[in-house]
C-alpha cells in the first residue's frame, strides 16, 4: 500500500502544470544556483589548467637561488650575527659545477635612467650574462643577445626590451646606437623579441646588460638572484641539496640562501588555485541554499492553500507518510529538473567560452557535478521536511471544513 | 460491522469544554442504509467522521469488523479507510486541477493499484455514476450534480463497504439531488452499507432506518418504514431545526 514512482512524478506534474509560473521561478533559482556552483569551480579549475600550461610552455626546469634564508617553519628567534651574506657572481660559477645543472644565470637587478636623444625612462635593469636568454628562452626580435663574454667583462652593451625601444627609438633604428644607462653610455645591441608576460615579469619593459656592468652601475656585487638550468633527466631535490652544500661550503656554514623550484612553485599555485576553487565552490553552494529555502517557504504556502486537497487525501486513504513523501518528492522533483537545467546551462556555457577563449578554457573539476547535485539535493530534503510535517500533521476533519488549527 | 460503545468527543471551544459526542453506542449491520438527522451542531459530522476514523474519540470504542479501531495505528487506520470506507462531502472536494477521471483514480493511485486495472475500475464506476462521457473534464467544466457523483465515483472506485455522506444534496437543486440518491440507493441495492447526514427530511426518510440527534447524542433510532410516524415528529421538531 504505497503510491507508485510514476504516480507520484503524474501527481506532481499536474501540480507544477497547475502553479506554472511559480515552478519556473523554482526552477530558475535552482539552476541558477547549480550552474553558478559548476561555472565558477570551472574557472577556478580553468586557472589551475592555465597555470599549469604557462609553466609547462617554460619547456625546461628552473631552480631560482635567493640571497636569505626563508624560514617556514616558526623555529626560534634569529641568531645574532648571521646576517645573510650577498650571494656573488663568484657563487654562481660554483653552482655552475654542479652535475645536472645545463646553465646559470646570476641576475643583478636595480632601476636606472635610459635616454636617448632628449627622451629618457626609468626601466628595470637586468644584469646577466648569455645564460638568462637559455634559461628564460628569450630571444632577439633584432641584432643579439648578450655574449658570453658578458660573464666576466664589464661590455658598455645592452638589450632592450621592445617598449622601452619603442619608447625611445620610436619606429627607428635602435641597433648600433648609443644610450646613457645612468652615467654611462651604453651601445644597444639587440632588441627582445616581442613576448607578453612571463611568470609576473614584463619582458617588454627592461633593459638587460652585461652582470660585470651592472655590478658597477649600481656598485654593488650582490646578485639578485641566480636561475639554474637543470637537465630534464635530473632529480630536483637532489640538486636542490647540492645547491645548499656549495653554499654552506662557501659562506663558513651558513644556510643563507632559499631555493625555489618551479616545480614547488607550481605546487604552491595548485594548492592556491584549488583552495580558491573550493572556497568559491561553497560561496556558490550558498545560491542552492537560498534556492533551498525558497523552495520551503513556497511549500509552506502551498500547504496551507493546499489544506482541504491534503484532507481530502487523507479521507481517501492516505496515510501521513504518503502526505510527506508527497511534499517531499515535490521539492526533489522540482530539485532535478532545476539541477538538469542548470547543468545543461552551465556546459553550454562553457562550450561557448572554449570557442571564443580557446587559450583560457573554463574546465568544470570533476567533483563539480557531484557536488552540485549533493548540495540541491541535500538543500532540497532538508527544506522540504518542515513542510512535508505540517502537511502530514493537518487534523483531516479541520483541513476539510477548511478551517485553521 | 460498526460497533460503537460509549463514544465521548469533547472540544474545546473558546476555553469551556463542548461535548460533540456523548455516550453514542451504535451498531450497523452490514448493507444498512442509515440517515442520520438533528439541528445543526448537534454532531452528525462528528459521528460521521468517527465511523469514518477520520477522527479520533476522547473515550469508549469502535470495532470495525472485529477490528478495535482505537488502538490502531494512524497507518493502519488510513488503510482500513482507504479499503473499506467511501466518503461524500457537501463541497465535493473535488481536486480542480484534476480531470474527472483523474480525481476518481487517487484512490487506487494512492494504494498503489497500476494504471492498466485503474483505467479499467475509473470506466466502470463512471459508467454507474451515468458520467462515462465526462471523464476528461475538469470540475469547473461540470454542473453540482455532476461533481457530486464524481465524488461518488471516487468515493466507490476502491469497493468500499462502508459510504458515508455528509449532506451530499446540501448544495444541490432538487432534480440533481435526487439523481445522486438514486446513485447511492443503487449503491445500497448491491449491497453497500450507506450513512447519509442531512437536512432534507425527505431524502432522510427514504432511509430504512433513521436516527435523530440533539446535542451530542442519539435521541432517536427507529427502524422500517415509519414514514408517517416520523412526519408527524419531525414537524414538532421543526422549531429546533430553524435555529440554524
Ligand atoms: N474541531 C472542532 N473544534 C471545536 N468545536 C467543534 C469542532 N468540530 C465540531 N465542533 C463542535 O461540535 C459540535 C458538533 O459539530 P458537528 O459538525 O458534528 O455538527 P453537525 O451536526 O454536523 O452540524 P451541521 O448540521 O451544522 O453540519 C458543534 O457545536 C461544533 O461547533
Ligand atoms: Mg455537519
Amino acid at each position: 500500500m504505497s503510491m507508485r514512482l510514476t504516480d507520484q512524478f503524474t501527481f506532481n506534474r499536474q501540480l507544477f502544470l497547475r502553479h506554472r509560473v511559480r515552478t519556473l521561478l523554482l526552477l530558475l533559482a535552482v539552476a541558477i544556483g547549480v550552474a553558478s556552483v559548476i561555472l565558477l569551480t570551472s574557472l577556478g579549475e580553468g586557472a589551475r589548467g592555465y597555470v599549469d600550461r604557462e609553466f609547462s610552455a617554460l619547456g625546461n626546469r628552473i631552480l631560482a637561488v635567493l640571497p636569505g634564508r626563508k624560514e617556514t617553519t616558526g623555529g626560534g628567534p634569529p641568531i645574532y650575527g648571521a646576517v645573510p651574506r650577498d650571494l656573488t657572481l663568484e657563487d654562481a660559477n660554483a653552482l655552475a659545477t654542479i652535475p645536472g645543472v645545463l646553465a646559470v644565470a646570476p641576475i643583478v637587478a636595480g632601476t636606472t635612467t635610459v635616454a636617448y636623444s632628449n627622451r629618457s625612462r626609468e626601466v628595470i635593469t637586468l644584469g646577466s650574462t648569455d645564460a638568462f636568454f637559455a634559461v628564460r628562452q628569450l630571444d632577439v626580435g633584432a641584432g643579439r643577445v648578450l655574449s658570453p663574454r658578458s660573464r666576466s667583462e664589464p661590455l658598455a652593451v645592452c638589450v632592450l626590451g621592445v617598449k622601452v625601444k619603442r619608447e625611445l627609438f620610436g619606429s627607428s633604428r635602435a641597433l648600433g646606437e648609443w644610450v646613457r644607462v645612468g652615467d654611462r653610455r651604453m651601445r644597444v645591441i639587440g632588441v627582445l623579441e616581442e613576448r607578453g608576460e612571463s611568470l609576473g615579469l614584463d619582458m617588454r619593459d627592461m633593459l638587460l646588460i652585461p652582470v660585470r656592468t651592472a655590478e658597477q652601475l649600481f656598485d654593488s656585487p650582490s646578485l639578485f638572484r641566480i636561475l639554474l638550468d637543470i637537465a630534464p633527466s635530473a632529480d630536483s631535490d637532489k640538486i636542490e641539496q647540492k645547491i645548499l652544500t656549495v653554499i654552506r661550503k662557501r659562506h663558513d656554514g651558513e644556510e643563507d640562501v632559499t631555493v625555489i623550484s618551479q616545480d614547488s612553485m607550481l605546487a604552491a599555485f595548485d594548492s592556491i588555485l584549488v583552495t580558491l576553487t573550493l572556497a568559491i565552490a561553497a560561496i556558490a553552494s550558498i545560491s542552492l541554499l537560498v534556492a533551498g529555502i525558497l523552495i520551503m517557504n513556497i511549500s509552506l504556502i502551498s500547504v496551507s492553500q493546499r489544506r482541504k486537497e491534503i484532507g481530502l487525501l487523507k479521507a481517501i486513504g492516505a496515510s501521513s507518510r504518503q502526505i510527506k513523501q508527497l511534499f517531499i518528492g515535490e521539492s526533489l522533483l522540482l530539485m532535478s529538473m532545476g539541477s538538469a537545467a542548470g547543468i545543461t546551462f552551465a556546459f553550454s556555457l562553457i562550450l561557448i567560452f572554449a570557442r571564443l577563449w580557446p587559450s583560457f578554457p573554463l574546465q568544470p573539476p570533476v567533483w563539480a557535478v557531484p557536488a552540485a547535485l549533493l548540495v540541491a539535493f541535500g538543500t532540497g530534503l532538508v527544506f522540504s521536511i518542515m513542510p512535508a510535517k505540517q502537511a502530514a500533521a493537518l487534523d483531516p476533519v479541520l483541513a476539510l471544513r477548511g478551517l485553521q488549527p | 460491522m460498526i460497533k460503537l460503545q460509549e463514544i465521548n468527543k469533547t472540544y474545546q471551544v473558546g476555553g469551556s469544554p463542548l461535548r460533540a459526542l456523548c455516550d453514542v453506542s451504535l451498531q450497523i449491520a452490514s448493507g444498512e442504509y442509515l440517515s442520520v438527522m438533528g439541528p445543526s451542531g448537534s454532531g452528525k459530522s462528528t459521528l460521521l467522521n468517527m465511523i469514518g476514523l477520520l477522527d479520533r474519540p476522547d473515550s469508549g470504542r469502535y470495532w470495525f469488523d472485529t477490528v478495535a479501531t482505537e488502538e490502531l495505528s494512524e497507518e493502519r487506520r488510513a488503510r482500513l479507510r482507504g479499503e473499506n470506507i467511501g466518503f461524500i462531502f457537501q463541497q465535493f472536494h473535488l481536486i480542480n486541477r484534476l480531470s474527472a477521471f483523474e480525481n476518481i483514480e487517487l484512490p487506487m493511485m494512492l494504494a498503489g493499484h497500476p494504471l492498466k486495472q485503474r483505467r479499467n475500475t475509473v470506466a466502470d464506476v463512471l459508467a454507474m455514476v451515468g458520467l462515462s462521457a465526462r471523464a476528461s473534464h475538469k470540475p469547473n467544466q461540470l454542473s453540482g450534480g455532476q461533481l457530486q457523483r464524481v465524488a461518488i465515483a471516487r468515493a466507490i472506485v476502491m469497493r468500499p463497504r462502508l459510504l458515508l455522506a455528509d449532506e451530499p444534496t446540501g448544495n444541490l437543486d432538487s432534480h440533481s439531488g435526487g439523481e445522486v440518491v438514486d446513485v447511492l440507493e443503487k449503491l445500497n441495492q448491491d449491497g453497500i452499507t450507506l450513512i447519509v447526514v442531512t437536512h432534507d427530511q425527505t431524502l432522510g426518510d427514504r432511509a430504512k432506518r433513521h436516527i435523530r440527534m440533539v446535542d451530542g447524542r442519539i435521541h432517536s433510532d427507529h427502524s422500517g418504514d415509519t414514514r408517517s410516524q416520523q412526519r408527524v415528529e419531525k414537524r414538532g421538531k421543526n422549531s429546533v431545526d430553524e435555529t440554524d
